[in-house]
């Protein structure tokens, strides 16, 4: 390590201000800072510091998406090799869905972090992590079979327009990722929606060629009860056979890369929970919006809107609810800031993801729109809770007055 | 007690090298030193000049606004310099020490026989009245002002702090004094906050018990319990320490700056209690005391949220009963410190698996700041650690922008920077949130004027 530091002790001059290579400054500082923690000390105020800081908040959230990312890769593989008809075995499956999944992540960092460096460097700001968190969100939110050039397009355009134009992390008033989605889902509905982008059938770089089974169909649950028609809902997986809720919850589904199991997604919620990282409130609250109009969707059931037929239950485990709920609307820059506003912000992202999710048959997925929708809605209901609290100061005020 | 408010919020920092409670005297100081900048709000004018001859009790300067305000020497010898800095500012002025001490008399006096004008005269003279500051604004308070209330903590929930029970043992007359002397000066009430469990008996005052986390020993967080202070009102709050110099000055008629300091931190041999005088050199403190190092030592005066960096040449500050030495952290480039598991490192949050160790566990802290500054991210952060009904990063926020409706509205008149010094310590965006709060409230203060 001595040796590393010396060598950047001894090229640093030519990146301070003045220097030669000074238009890369950024980036050094960037590289210099995620290989050592940096040791400036305090000039003003408290002496000693919390150990926490944006690196290391950032990497919790990411080791909170891992397990969701590995059991994704694992699904993607799955999901192929059952529509194909062979059993290859654990590695095999797992490498498949790894090869699949691993050029979404590259190409979403290289196009984010490219930009970011980019426009820190214009700014001579620091860079900032908060990309590291999207640019392993956008391939988990995105179905299997999305084009790479789409992805890129689409990450280009969310960290330019929803983020850099704002003033770059922190001031961000949409989640990117989402914005990300978004942009692909209504430029591109083809490749974002429909039965046949779930799950990949044909190879993945020369490995699991083969051909679909027969009876095979890549549509999601959300999607077949979308189309449901009758008094039975009838969900099934890709070759047919009926899903259970245990089946959603553990996520062997088609769906989006890392929304399928609402396991996974759960042990990512403890990460974050326990690590304080995350508001639990926000968290609370979306699931508890979701479950409270679930039941009341379910209690007006009825065939003509297939949606209704859905339990509770079934509802927070498919399709991307539950990782809307942990990873999405607990963006705390674009969410509510105060404690009251948390709450109602969670309970009507969980409420209203519902509603698009029922009663919208063309968008058999709500969990993305609500957050986005909530996102707007955000500073609106943290004005309400500081007037609250201002109003409450006057009036002592003028109590004593 | 039936009057027992429990704070929930807030943080106890566990750190190292907590004092004993065992008094060591410092070896006399050879100067000693008065510093303006311990007196917030002031404009100095020094009245005297190098190498007159003063008593302890003197005035050195008077506040140019209100030259009445007058700070004195605390020690009796030669005045050796008037140090200046940038644009003339005062920076000190330093007093060598006589051997023998000679104390200007002002007459021992018993404060029920004192009306409040002849003690307010009384304590303006003596210099004691620097000890006294005002809310809204945390400065020294404006003698013309009568306060609503005055208020008074005694006790200090700081990391490492003094313990003031220990404090104020023995000295529980002066105390006493001090409080009554006080009581003269308000029509209001003087409250004082004591640690709950832990009441020190007083008379003739209105004593509340704060259980809780640091930041209960705050003034500013009892205020804002008892009777917060509204938009137009004045309280007046003064340290506890310094009541007990305010009554000696009625119990012996003369200024008597002797104070007992802890000096604390884990670069400390024996942290213990060191009986000196305000203004001392800090070495005379530290003498022997500070472990042999090959890196750099932070030497504070007062405690690691609010305290002043001095270096080793320094002098006790006039606020401050404790110094704090923790090692500086500047030589340390720790590799891939975001990613390790962080046994030993201190975080409120869980994100270092130091929360193992559990609560009784004592850190080792630097005053690095772990990381690079960022806009505000997280939420709520703030929140967990501030037990007021105030929305810190909103009043934050306001502040920056410099919005005086809103600043006024989210409560800025009640807070002072050491009532945000946790928020900063556990900000994961590294903000100077105290920078932020004085900077606001002087600027308010001239917008008012």
């Amino acid at each position: 390590m001595k040796a590393l530091r010396n060598f950047i002790d001894k090229i640093k001059p030519s990146f301070e201000a003045g220097g030669k290579l000074e238009m890369f400054h950024s980036v050094f500082e960037g590289v210099e800072t995620f290989l050592f923690v940096p040791n400036t000390t305090s000039r003003s105020g408290v002496h000693i510091h919390d150990n926490i800081d944006s690196k290391r908040a950032i990497s919790m959230v990411i080791l909170a998406l891992i397990p969701a990312l590995l059991f994704g890769m694992y699904n993607v593989g799955y999901q192929h090799y059952l529509a194909i008809g062979q059993d290859a075995g654990f590695v095999m499956t797992f490498l498949f869905g790894l090869l699949a999944v691993l050029p979404k992540i590259v190409v979403a960092y290289v196009v984010g972090l490219g930009i970011e460096f980019t426009v820190a460097q214009m700014r001579g700001h620091e860079i900032q992590e908060g990309f590291l968190v999207t640019g392993m969100l956008i391939p988990m939110i995105v179905p299997v079979d999305t084009p790479l050039w789409m992805i890129a397009v689409a990450t280009a355009f969310a960290v330019i327009f929803a983020k850099e134009v704002f003033g770059g992390t922190g001031m961000n008033i949409f989640n990117v990722a989402l914005v990300t989605r978004a942009v692909l889902f209504f430029s591109y509905p083809g490749k974002m929606s429909g039965d046949n982008v779930f799950v990949r059938t044909s190879d993945t770089f020369g490995i699991g060629a083969g051909s679909a089974v027969e009876g095979y169909s890549g549509a999601t649950p959300l999607g077949q009860v979308a189309v449901n028609t009758g008094d039975v809902l009838n969900m099934t997986n890709i070759v047919g056979e009926p899903v259970s809720l245990w089946d959603s919850f553990v996520g062997l589904i088609p769906g989006s890369i890392g929304e399928t199991s609402t396991l996974a997604i759960l042990i990512g919620a403890a990460i974050l929970l326990y690590t304080k990282i995350a508001s639990w409130r926000i968290m609370l609250s979306v699931f508890v919006g979701g479950i409270v109009m679930g039941y009341i969707c379910n209690f007006f059931a009825t065939p003509a809107i297939p949606g209704t037929m859905l339990s509770p239950w079934e509802q927070i485990c498919l399709g991307g609810f539950a990782f809307a709920a942990v990873f999405m609307a607990t963006d705390p820059v674009t969410g509510s800031r105060t404690e009251t506003g948390q709450y109602i912000y969670g309970f009507l992202i969980g409420v209203i993801a519902i509603i698009i999710r029922v009663y919208n048959s063309g968008y058999p997925e709500g969990a993305m729109l609500a957050v986005l929708l909530m996102n707007v809605f955000a500073p609106l209901i943290d004005y309400f809770v500081v007037e609250a609290n201002m109003k409450r100061r006057r009036k002592r005020a003028k109590i004593n007055a | 007690m039936a009057n027992v408010i429990k704070l929930k919020k807030g943080l106890d920092i566990n750190l190292k090298g907590k004092p004993q409670q065992i008094i060591k005297d410092a070896p006399k100081s050879e100067f000693y030193a008065v510093i303006p900048d311990d007196y917030h709000g002031i404009v100095p004018k020094v009245v005297v000049k190098a190498g007159d001859k003063v008593e302890a009790g003197t005035p050195l300067m008077v506040d140019k606004n209100r030259p009445e305000v007058k700070f004195v020497s605390p020690v009796s010898g030669e005045v050796t310099a008037v140090t200046r800095g940038e644009r003339r500012k005062v920076l000190d002025i330093t007093v060598k020490a006589d051997e023998n001490q000679v104390y200007k008399d002002f007459g021992k006096q018993s404060v029920a026989s004192l009306s409040a004008q002849q003690i307010k005269e009384l304590l303006l003279e003596a210099g004691m009245f620097a000890f006294i500051k005002q809310r809204p604004y945390d400065v020294v308070a404006n003698p013309e002002v009568a306060p609503r209330d005055i208020f008074v903590s005694a006790f200090d929930s700081a990391p490492l702090a003094p313990d003031f029970n220990f404090v104020v043992s023995g000295q529980e007359s002066d105390f006493q004094t001090g409080l009554d002397a006080l009581a003269k000066l308000t029509e209001g009430k003087v409250y004082v906050g004591m640690k709950a469990g832990k009441e020190i008996p007083v008379k003739g005052v209105t004593p509340i018990s704060f259980d809780g986390p640091h930041p209960a020993g705050n003034v500013g967080v009892q205020i804002h319990h008892i009777a917060p202070v509204n938009k137009g009102e004045t309280v007046w709050t003064v340290s506890a320490f310094d009541v007990i110099v305010i009554g000696r000055l009625f119990n012996k008629g003369i200024v008597d700056f002797s104070r007992l300091v802890a000096v604390t931190g884990s670069e400390i041999e024996n942290p213990v209690y060191v009986n000196t005088v305000i203004g001392a050199k800090v070495e005379t403190l530290l003498q022997g005391n500070l472990k042999k190092s090959d890196y750099h030592q932070r030497i504070i005066s007062g405690n690691v949220l609010t305290g002043t960096h001095i270096d080793k040449e320094g002098y006790l500050r006039a606020p401050h009963s404790q110094i704090t030495v923790i090692p500086e952290g500047d030589e340390c480039h720790e590799f891939f410190g975001w990613a390790t598991p962080g046994f030993g490192k201190f975080s409120i949050s869980h994100t270092f698996f130091s929360w193992l160790a559990g609560r009784n566990k004592e850190y080792v802290m630097d005053a690095r700041l772990h990381g690079g500054r960022r806009a505000i991210i997280m939420s709520g952060e703030y929140d967990k650690v501030l037990p007021m009904d105030i929305l810190p990063e909103f009043l934050i926020k306001a502040t920056l922008a410099f919005e005086v409706d809103k600043m006024e509205n989210l409560g800025i008149y009640e807070i002072a920077p050491e009532d945000v010094a946790l928020c900063e310590f556990v900000d994961t965006s590294k903000l100077e949130v105290q920078k932020i709060i004085r900077d606001g409230l002087d600027e308010l203060m001239k917008e008012m004027m």
